[in-house]
């Protein structure tokens, strides 16, 4: 580590890489998304929460309970609706309970639908709390130095997410300009269709003042690049990386084990 | 710091051709700068002095951007073939931004050239010390402000250890306090590094105490003057002025104005302002008929976003804002509440980036837009903009795209689509930012006009010049 980051940042998950934690989101979804049923996704939520609860015990998770309840409220709105969109248009499958339309809700079709809401909930909750505790530079360090991506690549993606912020300035003074030009009272599909025409304009511009700005500062050149900041990755981030997997293979086994296990394909 | 060999510069037969133009940007240069030396390199809007500065940071491109001519080195090298050994500061603040946390935005040209890891921190530390940025290592970059982010910008190029540091109109965005604050910090480093420089910068007086010779490029091509400051700028003011350079002690020209006082248009009382929540105390003011009113004060107090409220595109958060009879004439009180088009004839805002309010692909039917929007006819439309394209010089421009003009261009272009459709009020932001001393001028000269024809001006500005020449009252942020 590099000793900038905050003192609240040297706890917990937030010190851990955000390489790592990026493998272990990936490793769990894909285990999660293999197949559809409500033992694996049940068993995943189940062992989270164990680790979650072991990690706020020991101080360790990085995040406040308010902090967390707040940022993951998306998922937990997410969960219930992919929920009922399945309950009702689900493959009917069993006694079919109520019927309109092109509505079924079957035992079928709400087994999927627990199966689904819960999935979403295993798969979104730890994402979002790897996810929230990551720095985009940090994690531009991890994928060249760790993971060994083109860093031309990677730190011309960071420099130019740094640019989005710009953009929403821009939208605004787009949007005020077109009304301050007496061209804001049509209509509003007409009207966003060429600000976005306009945006992407100033985008360009900004672009390439952005490279002009870095190719000054030595980028893109021949030599040998260095890291100012080392993107450290050692047994704790092994950890988390084998927590990950090992949640995903153990839900796995356990739809299995109890004959749940209901392959994607087929 | 280490001080880092101060680099030569020496052009023969110089010069540059961009592919997309068809005249060359800089032509038959020849110019020999010893190490050490302090230039200020002055010369015409399109004399080719940014392009010369580009070329030194290595950053001008390959054969697919353009065609070179003659010999231009570094130290007896393409500048191309040693990156770093020249630091290059531009105007934009904004877009010099490179990464998220101050120190890693400084560490970023030491990592591109290799230096180890051990040696870039300390460089870090001091090249923030020595621009005078005294902020965590850990400060987020967005926050800072024009000023600070300037010297960011420097201490980001000093802490790759250049022999020569080439500035671009570093302190051209700038409010007052900025220019002093990355002036002074220029004149730190150059002490320390003992590095060659070369600045560009239209206001001369800023940088005269710093630098010792003075170098005018030719629009034609070529050096039209070369020596100590004080005799070039003596012998060869006129032309100077001509070419926009702010010759210090000439006295600004500024046409006498009727001063006939008409109505007032709009008031605000104890008006609160803001996107969201307010970003200062309320403030109570009017706009008057054939008056200015200039809003002032540091970068970041609020200008922009009260006069954007005072022009109807923002609503008030608090207190009252009327317009009164002889602006609305029928609108209602409540400028936000009026639609776009009625706008056009009531008040006419021009944004300080004139990028954000180009509709069109040229010129003359950007001048349309307005016009157009109010329904006059095809002939009173043609009308109004032959006028404008006149009486702004953009004749020769009209089927120009506005995307390609010039700074000054732009800025002219903004203020006639705006006074196409004739407001009675105008708001315009920052009307002088970046321009030179030609094109101020005609700027100034274009505003005393308009309120002779009876409008209110309100700008938002902190050009000292600007408001002595034209404000009849001043409001303070």
């Amino acid at each position: 580590m590099s000793g900038l980051v905050a003192a609240d940042a040297t706890r917990g998950i937030r010190q851990v890489n955000p390489v790592a934690k990026l493998g272990a989101a990936l490793l769990l979804a894909l285990c999660l998304v293999l197949t559809i049923d409500w033992v694996s996704a049940a068993t995943a939520l189940g062992l989270e929460a164990l680790i979650a609860l072991a990690l706020a015990a020991m101080g360790r998770l990085g995040i406040p309970w308010r902090v967390f309840w707040l940022r993951t409220l998306p998922v937990w709105i997410a969960a219930p609706l992919a929920a009922l969109t399945i309950a009702l248009y689900g493959q009917a499958g069993g006694t079919v309970h109520w019927e309109w339309l092109a509505i079924r809700v079957s035992d079928g079709s709400l087994e999927l639908a627990l199966a689904t809401a819960l999935r979403v909930l295993a798969i979104g909750l730890p994402a979002v709390v790897l996810f929230i505790t990551v720095d985009a530079t940090d994690l531009a360090d991890g994928l060249a130095q760790v993971w060994r991506l083109p860093a031309r690549f990677v730190l011309g993606a960071l420099a130019a997410f740094r640019l989005v912020g710009l953009f929403f300035d821009d939208w605004r003074y787009l949007s005020l300009a077109r009304r301050a030009r007496g061209v804001g009272d049509s209509g509003r599909i007409r009207r966003a269709t060429g600000q976005v025409f306009a945006l992407f304009v100033l985008a360009i511009r900004r672009g390439s003042k952005l490279a002009t700005a870095m190719e000054a500062r030595g980028f893109g050149g021949t030599g040998r690049r260095t890291w100012a900041r080392e993107s450290f990755f050692g047994w704790r981030e092994w950890l988390v990386v084998i927590a990950g997997w090992m949640v995903g293979m153990i839900a796995i086994g356990t739809a299995i084990a109890t004959g749940h296990w209901n392959f994607i394909v087929g | 710091m280490p001080p880092a060999r101060p680099a030569d510069v020496r052009a023969s037969g110089w010069g540059w051709r961009y592919a997309t133009r068809r005249r060359a940007a800089v032509h038959e240069l020849d110019l020999v700068i010893e190490p050490g030396e302090r230039v200020l390199l002055l010369g015409a809007s399109g004399s080719g002095k940014s392009t010369l500065v580009h070329a030194l940071a290595g950053v001008l491109g390959g054969d697919d951007e353009g065609e070179q001519f003659g010999r231009l080195a570094v130290d007896g090298r393409p500048p191309g073939e040693q990156r770093g050994r020249a630091g290059l500061v531009l105007q934009d603040p904004e877009s010099q931004v490179i990464l998220s946390r101050v120190g890693d935005d400084v560490a970023f040209g030491c990592e591109n050239l290799g230096v180890p890891r051990e040696d870039i921190w300390p460089r870090v530390r001091e090249s923030l010390d020595a621009v005078g940025l005294d902020v965590p290592l850990d400060r987020s970059t967005s926050e800072l402000s024009g000023g600070q982010k300037q010297r960011l910008a420097l201490a980001g190029v000093l802490a790759m250890q250049p022999g020569l540091l080439l500035l671009d109109e570093p302190t051209a965005n700038l409010d007052p306090a900025g220019v002093i604050e990355v002036r002074d910090a220029v004149s730190r480093v150059l002490d320390r590094t003992g590095a060659t420089l070369v600045v560009i910068e239209h206001r001369v007086e800023t940088w005269l105490p710093l630098v010792e010779r003075v170098v005018v490029l030719a629009p034609g091509g070529g050096v039209l003057a070369d020596g100590a400051p004080d005799v070039i700028l003596g012998r060869s003011a006129d032309h100077l002025a001509a070419a926009g350079v702010w010759v210090p002690g000439r006295p600004r020209v500024v046409p006498q104005r009727l001063r006939r006082e008409g109505a007032h248009l709009l008031q605000a009382v104890d008006l609160s302002f803001g996107r969201t929540a307010p970003v200062h105390a309320p403030v109570t003011l009017s706009a008057t008929a054939g008056r200015a009113l200039a809003l002032t004060g540091p970068n970041g107090s609020g200008k922009t976003t009260l006069g954007h409220t005072l022009a109807g595109l923002l609503p008030p958060l608090g207190g009252s804002l009327e317009a009164l009879p002889e602006l609305h004439s029928g609108a209602g009180a409540s400028p936000i509440r009026w639609r776009s088009r009625e706008l056009l004839t009531r008040i006419g805002t021009v944004f300080q980036e004139p990028e954000h309010q180009l509709l069109s692909t040229t010129v003359r039917r950007e001048l349309e837009v307005g016009p157009r929007a109010l329904g006059l006819s095809a002939a009173e439309t043609a009308r109004r903009v032959d006028e404008l394209l006149g009486r702004l010089r953009l004749d020769a421009l009209a089927e120009a795209n506005p995307f390609t003009l010039s700074g000054g261009e732009k800025r002219r272009l903004s203020v006639a689509t705006v006074i196409a459709t004739r407001p009675r009020m105008l708001v315009l932001d920052e009307p002088t930012f970046g321009q030179d001393a030609r094109t101020w001028a005609e700027q100034v000269a274009l505003l005393c006009e308009l309120l002779d024809e009876g409008r209110a001006i309100v700008a938002m500005t902190h050009d000292a010049e600007f408001v002595d020449a034209l404000a009849d009252e001043r409001v303070e942020l």
